[in-house]
């Protein structure tokens, strides 16, 4: 029988000739992620263990991104954990506020990740990466230790869903609407213990940041992770930033999926996932009259220098509406320098809108933008769930960067097409 | 091995930002976060649990996020076990990995109410209602995740 993708990959890293779904291997891991705060319950771990020595000082990466700069006294402190670690075991990748990214857009960036890799990490969203044709999900801290210790982890081979991508995305549709427009197909549990393959001929109308948006959120969908076929789009990103060696592998033209899908770009409208599961999908058409107080762009979703870019483009020239805060958060150092160098970090502060260092900050609730009671907020990220960014009776609508940027300057969940 | 406890009742995909909010996470203290498990749908959770309680609940059991303190803040908070109709996979292995036992069953997960007294027979896969005097089957674990939990987790397995 046939084996998808990820099956291929898992079977190479478990020097395995053949691997079938519902298999127990373990895998040899090419890159162990922790952020700020995963990677000290990992130390902790670490140490209560016994272990006295990491299994590579060049795979294992850590990014202080989710409550810094420091937001308080305990951030900092478990900052301090991580820092200390890094630099008594010597661990190579580590990043720390003035050079640091949000972690899932600053790997790609740096060449940490090449096609073919086996990688986890402590954050849900690692299978960001599956962009680049590389295995990568998120796991626990214990399972961070276990990596950091030894280079290898348990997985149990997932089956897959297949989604055959055709056309090219309208004016003002983004990866983001096609990502929540699947999540709303197949529901929040729909690739539970899955992978999600993208492929097809319409892959080469996506650019690698629509990907990295895509399969960043297969998580929301359940999935174990979500993965792109490699093609000249992969390899043109990665030609000046991956150094190591690496190896394509491509589904077997028999492989088995539990269900292939269909997904016209051509026909995807831009969408908006209603409080408080990212399915709950809605395109315009379903949408009324609902009022704002904040926009939040940015985060790993939709942090890069795209993303940035197309909100520049709606908010140029123009102002957000009386009443509305809109954060802008470049997800990495670089995409801050790049959207400065192209005079964009102007147009937002022109337009009445904060800009930030790169961090995770207000997506998950932790600082830089928290709502209170009753609040509601258009943001870019990728979780609306009950509380996520504030009060627990705030509100999350998730959606593209430019149905975000026109949500600011309306004041209300808006398209691009009604400022025209 | 067996549990036998209270029930406490939840619906479907209970997840981790409900399980233990970020906004606690800039400390990897579980009795602390222990404190603060449930409240944004159960404030009355932290402080109605009683060491060796169950806690039910229906499909896609603590998706979202990848954060362990969701599966130890629930240990930590005195819960024996968690039974429900399906767990999302990172919150699966994390409970595996760190020995909080989890079932799936969607009997139990639909029948058992709030309140009802539990018994779980870790060995069998077997939960008996005492309330209710019913009993369904759980889901046992394939040998090689037994292994794991016999060994008291992923980092005893692997030395």
């Amino acid at each position: 029988m046939g084996m998808t993708m990820t099956q291929k990959i898992l079977a190479a890293h478990a020097g395995l000739d053949e691997v079938k779904p519902g298999q127990l291997i373990m895998a040899d891991l090419d890159l162990v992620l922790g952020n700020d705060v995963t990677t000290p319950v990992a130390i902790n771990e670490f140490h209560k263990a016994g272990f006295d020595s990491i299994f590579s000082k060049d795979k294992i990466t850590m990014v202080m991104d989710h409550f810094t700069p420091n937001k308080d006294i305990k951030a900092a402190a478990q900052c301090k954990q991580c820092r200390d670690f890094a630099r008594e075991y010597g661990v190579k990748n580590y990043f720390d506020v003035g050079d640091m990214g949000i972690e899932h857009a600053l790997l790609p960036e740096k060449g940490l990740v090449a096609p073919g890799d086996c990688v986890i990490g402590a954050d849900s969203h690692t299978c960001t990466y599956g962009a680049l044709g590389a295995f990568s999900t998120g796991v626990g801290s214990t399972d961070m230790c276990a990596g950091m210790a030894k280079g290898k982890d348990w997985f149990r081979v997932p089956s897959a869903i297949k989604f055959n991508i055709t056309g090219k995305l309208p004016k003002y549709s983004a990866a983001k609407d096609v990502i929540l427009h699947i999540i709303g197909m197949i529901g929040v549990d729909g690739a539970l213990y899955k992978s999600m393959e993208f492929s097809g001929e319409g892959l080469k109308n996506l650019t690698m940041e629509d990907r990295l948006c895509m399969a960043n959120m297969a998580i929301e969908a359940g999935a174990k992770n979500g993965i792109f076929a490699v093609d000249e789009v992969t390899l043109d990103y990665i030609k000046d930033k991956v150094t190591k060696e690496y190896k394509i592998f491509e589904a077997d033209p028999d492989a088995e999926y539990d269900e292939v899908y269909d997904i016209d770009l051509s026909t995807i409208k831009p969408t908006v996932a209603f409080p408080h599961l990212p399915e709950n999908a809605k395109t315009f058409d379903q949408i009324g009259d609902v009022k704002i107080d904040q926009v939040v762009i940015g985060s790993c979703t939709n942090g890069r220098i795209e993303d940035i870019r197309a909100a520049a483009e709606i908010l140029k020239g123009r102002h957000i509406a009386d009443g509305v805060r809109c954060i802008i958060i470049p997800a990495t150092q670089k995409v801050y320098l790049t959207a400065m160098k192209e005079g964009l970090l102007e147009i937002f502060i022109n337009a009445g809108c904060a800009v930030s260092t790169p961090t995770c900050g207000p997506c998950l609730g932790g600082h830089m933008g928290i709502l209170a009671k009753g609040e509601r907020a258009v943001a870019t990220t990728n979780r609306n769930f009950v509380g996520r960014m504030g009060h627990p009776e705030s509100e999350v609508y998730l959606a593209s960067p430019y149905v975000a940027a026109a949500s600011a300057v309306t004041g209300k969940i808006s398209q691009p097409s009604e400022l025209e | 091995m067996k549990a036998h406890g209270t029930a406490h009742k939840y619906g479907d995909n209970v997840d981790t930002d409900v399980i233990i909010p970020a906004r606690y996470l800039n400390t990897a203290d579980m009795q602390e976060l222990a404190k603060h498990c449930m409240e944004d749908i159960d404030t009355e959770f932290a402080s109605r649990v009683k060491k060796g309680d169950i806690m039910v609940a229906k499909a896609n059991f603590g998706c979202g996020s990848s954060r362990e303190h969701a599966p130890a803040s629930i240990k930590a908070s005195g819960i024996a076990c968690v039974i429900a109709k399906s767990f999302a996979r990172i919150f699966y292995r994390n409970s595996i990995n760190i020995g909080l036992p989890i079932i799936e069953c969607d009997e139990a997960a639909e029948r058992i109410e709030a309140g009802d007294e539990v018994e779980i027979d870790f060995d069998t896969g077997v939960i008996n209602n005492v309330t209710k005097g019913e009993t369904y089957q759980g889901q046992s674990f394939p040998e090689f995740l037994i292994n794991i939990i016999n060994k008291n987790g992923l980092l005893n397995s692997l030395k």
